[in-house]
């Protein structure tokens, strides 16, 4: 039930942000301002995110096979490699380095 | 191709996070924004509150007004079609609409990006939902990397300026630090603090250094 309700509540949410954007004569949110904060929030979240997901298990900090994955990741994109080649080898090297026991 | 494997890697984390088949499913279509799907599985896999994980997935999910501000000026959608136009508002649509030089071809380019996305996406997170259970140990195949990888990949790009990487830095520490001591699905939103805490910093930065001139 409790997933019902996040599901219900994202779904609502994200749907209204949407609309919003559409709706909302230009100029209210076309400032300086809350442009530079609205491009900015999804940096704050998504490098949190990234962190969290990749050196936590649950609520306890760890260093486990995903941060060797997500580091495969990092080179990918630093040699500009496509979104597919990034995610897929995180994922390789996650397996691999898991497979070998590390 | 990319969207298709995301879609998948999503069917797959999120059933791996618990979530059954048409849990899974009804976030890709009433969702049907990435990054805040990801975000909320992972919350809700972490043992978050539902609606302190929503709450990050929301977050995640306010680009898209601004993708919307942009795209109803280009678009000119009359307004009863724009409660409809609005579930496709999102990173994909708002990129390929917001390069094309007529609002004819505008148009096009959103309809047909956002049928043939959403199609897809649901697609393949119905076959990574269905196929989790197939593939049994996720782990082991190394599929819970790609969820940050989806993350790395989305941030890396706007990593532009010093601003934004002094943002990402703060976050890190903000979200990695506060996961001990605050409940589930808050260190995240503690995180996105960092914005407003880095604008604020240089703003101030600026006006001290305009005095001393």
């Amino acid at each position: 039930m409790n997933t019902w309700i996040a599901i219900g509540a994202t779904a609502l949410g994200c749907y209204v942000v949407k609309l919003l954007g559409l709706l909302v004569p230009a100029g209210v949110l076309d400032r300086p301002l809350v442009k530079r904060l609205a491009a900015l929030l999804p940096v704050a979240l998504l490098a949190a995110l990234t962190a969290q997901q990749t050196f936590a298990d649950g609520r306890v900090p760890v260093l486990d096979a995903r941060a060797a994955g997500l580091a495969a990741a990092a080179v990918a994109l630093l040699l500009r490699a496509p979104f597919l080649l990034v995610v897929a080898a995180a994922v390789v090297v996650t397996a691999g380095v898991r497979a070998i026991g590390a | 191709m990319a969207v298709g494997l995301s879609g998948f890697a999503f069917g797959v984390t999120s059933a791996g996070s618990g979530l059954t088949v048409p849990q899974t499913c009804a976030l890709s279509l009433l969702v049907f924004t990435g990054a805040s799907q990801f975000a909320l599985v992972g919350a809700l896999a972490a043992g978050g509150n539902p609606l302190t994980a929503a709450a990050g997935a929301f977050f995640l999910g306010v680009r898209n007004a601004f993708y919307g501000l942009r795209l109803s000026q280009l678009l000119a959608l009359p307004r009863v079609v724009r409660p409809f136009a609005a579930q496709w508002v999102i990173d994909e649509t708002a990129a390929v609409s917001l390069a094309q030089p007529t609002r004819r071809g505008a148009r096009i380019g959103f309809a047909v990006t956002g049928l043939s996305l959403y199609i897809l996406w649901n697609l393949t997170t119905l076959l990574g939902a269905l196929g989790a259970d197939a593939i049994g140990d996720t782990e082991a195949w190394g599929l819970d990397a790609a969820g940050p990888a989806v993350f790395l990949a989305l941030l890396a790009p706007m990593l532009k300026t010093g601003t934004e990487r002094a943002v990402a830095g703060l976050a890190v520490l903000l979200g990695l630090g506060l996961l001990p001591v605050l409940p589930a699905g808050v260190p995240v939103l503690a995180a996105a603090l960092a914005a407003p805490v880095v604008l604020w910093v240089r703003g101030r930065r600026e006006r001290v250094r305009e005095e001393g001139r």
